[in-house]
């Protein structure tokens, strides 16, 4: 089991103008906790989790998935991206292996422990479909089958149900506690819902705007399993309060200009 | 039969029926026109003489065809082999991308007319020069499209299988090569489209075979049976058009994938 840890990370995209995106960010979690992060569009979320993912180098500071340093290091966690990209030439059955397959594992291995997770994840009767012939619900849930089968104990999850509609984002939401609670791995997960956030994460991290900062922490100690009627109870109520105006004291703030040159 | 094969049925005929009426048409009008202007035979047969010409010597036509489907084929083979390590080699190293490119297109520049008479002269008048024909003509095409497919790989599905840690060559095993197939195929089908004209013209350049669509042309033409050559012109298109279909089923077996979609919506 492994956490992650983000230590002062510092990046600027750099193209006709330096795009200053992440300022000093630092945020941690230990093994097995669930933390989300919530923060306006561009505020650098995505850029974030690349940076875990081993798959940009930033500027500055330091990045580490179970102790060991991401920079120039892809492979230690497991990604979804913002788009569930399945790959077309493969059937269901065999983009969910492969994160499996990429890390080593042995094809008929990797075939059925995604086979005994297809019921879990709502996809039976779909092993052998080309993802052009899922629904998004189901791509998405596909994708997260994959990653979850990707032998890394951290996920770090890119607004896994944005695409989705309120009715199957509830239904989703809902099955990805259980099936977290069954799995018990350190969880990344980005979205711009602060009510999915507290009612997914033991901790929520809210981004300032570009260049992205954290701006708060907040700690989200309710029991397990978290019932939807908890959004209506007073201690949910008061800290998706403190989220909200988190945010809006975030993005209050003046952004920096962009540096010239 | 059953719901599914009467509406596959219809399907076909909604999309053929139309074109074969207008080629009917077009045919009668032909002969119409032939007859009404009584021009002679060897400046333009009438459909109902050239189909003569046909029952008289479709015993050779087979031979005749064999022989120059056999170059088409061999032909474009080859260049679907060179064509791919080429694309492999420009898509890779940039230094050969800007060496090699340019050049690449210049030698398209090149009349095949020109060219065939020339390779007739460097590998004599076998099957060779022909194949060659083909290999060159149908080469551009699947070089330039596989090219374009292997470097226009989607780059977030790259970044996504390096995230499972995988290495240059799984990152072009899982997405790069699979992600040029649709392309390499593009290519390949205007190779094919090409191919068995320009074995004919190979051919009709000279050759000491016996059998060959290209010399079917060139006796007719020197006999005054333009009967016979319009036979050799319509044996050439519907080779063509079998060979692009040819293709296409093996690129519907190559890439099932890619023909989900279209499946779907034509329902
Ligand atoms: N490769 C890149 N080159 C240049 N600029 C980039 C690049 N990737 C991201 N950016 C910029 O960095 C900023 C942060 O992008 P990022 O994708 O991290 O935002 P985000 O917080 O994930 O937004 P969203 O919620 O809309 O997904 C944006 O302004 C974006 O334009
Ligand atoms: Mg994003």
């Amino acid at each position: 089991m492994s956490g992650f840890a983000l230590r002062r990370v510092n990046h600027a995209f750099r193209g006709e103008r330096v795009v200053p995106v992440l300022d000093d960010v630092s945020l941690d979690a230990a093994p097995g906790t669930f933390v989300s992060l919530v923060g306006p569009s561009g505020c650098g979320k995505s850029t974030l989790l690349r940076v875990l993912a081993g798959l940009l180098t930033p500027d500055g500071g330091e990045a580490e998935v179970g102790g060991q340093s991401t920079i120039g290091r892809p492979g230690l966690a497991a990604f979804m991206p913002q788009k569930d990209l399945l790959l077309p030439w493969r059937r269901a059955l065999q983009n969910a292996t492969l994160g499996a397959e990429i890390a080593g594992m042995k094809r008929p291995e990797a075939r059925a422990r995604a086979l005994a997770l297809f019921d879990q994840f709502g996809l039976t009767g779909f092993e052998r479909a080309w993802p052009a012939q899922l629904s998004g619900g189901m791509r998405q849930r596909l994708a997260l089958l994959r990653t979850f089968l990707t032998p890394a104990d951290t996920l770090l999850l890119d607004e896994p149900f944005g695409a989705l509609d309120a009715i199957t984002r509830r239904e989703m939401q809902a099955w990805l506690q259980e099936v977290w609670m069954g799995h018990q791995r350190t969880v990344l997960f980005v979205t711009h819902d602060v009510e999915e956030a507290l009612l997914l994460s033991d901790r929520v991290a809210v981004m300032s705007p570009r260049p992205g900062r954290i701006a708060t922490v907040v700690d989200a100690p309710f029991a397990r399993p978290r019932l939807p009627s908890l959004v209506t109870e007073p201690a949910f109520v008061s800290r998706k309060a403190a989220l909200l105006a988190a945010l809006d004291d975030a993005m209050a703030r003046p952004s920096l200009p962009p540096a010239p040159g | 039969m059953t719901g599914a094969g009467r509406g596959r049925t219809w399907r076909l005929a909604r999309e053929y029926v139309p074109a074969a009426l207008l080629l009917a048409g077009l045919v009668g009008c032909w002969e119409l026109a032939v007859a009404l202007f009584d021009t002679k035979p060897y400046i333009l047969p009438a459909p109902s003489r050239i189909w003569d010409a046909f029952l008289e010597i479709r015993g050779t036509l087979p031979a005749h065809t064999r022989v120059t489907m056999t170059e088409a084929v061999l032909g474009l083979a080859l260049a679907a082999v060179f064509g791919i390590l080429l694309a492999s080699v420009i898509a890779s190293v940039p230094l050969v991308r800007r060496v090699l490119y340019p050049l690449l297109v210049v030698s398209q520049t090149i009349p095949m007319i020109a060219l065939a008479p020339l390779l007739i002269v460097w590998f004599g008048f076998g099957m060779m020069p022909k194949v060659l024909v083909v290999e060159m003509v149908g080469f551009f095409p699947i070089v330039v499209s596989t090219v374009d497919g292997l470097t226009g790989a989607d780059p977030d599905m790259i970044a996504l299988v390096r995230s499972m840690g995988a290495n240059r060559w799984q990152v072009l095993r899982q997405v790069r090569i699979p992600a040029a197939i649709p392309a390499f195929f593009a290519g390949l089908k205007i190779a094919a489209a090409y191919a068995v004209t320009a074995a004919v013209v190979g051919e009709w350049v000279g050759t000491s075979s016996s059998h060959g669509l290209g010399l079917l042309i060139n006796r007719s033409r020197a006999s005054f049976r333009t009967d016979e050559l319009f036979v050799a012109i319509a044996v050439i298109s519907l080779s063509s058009v079998l060979l692009f279909a040819a293709v296409h089923l093996l690129f519907r077996i190559a890439a099932p994938w890619a023909h989900v979609m279209t499946r779907e919506d034509s329902k």
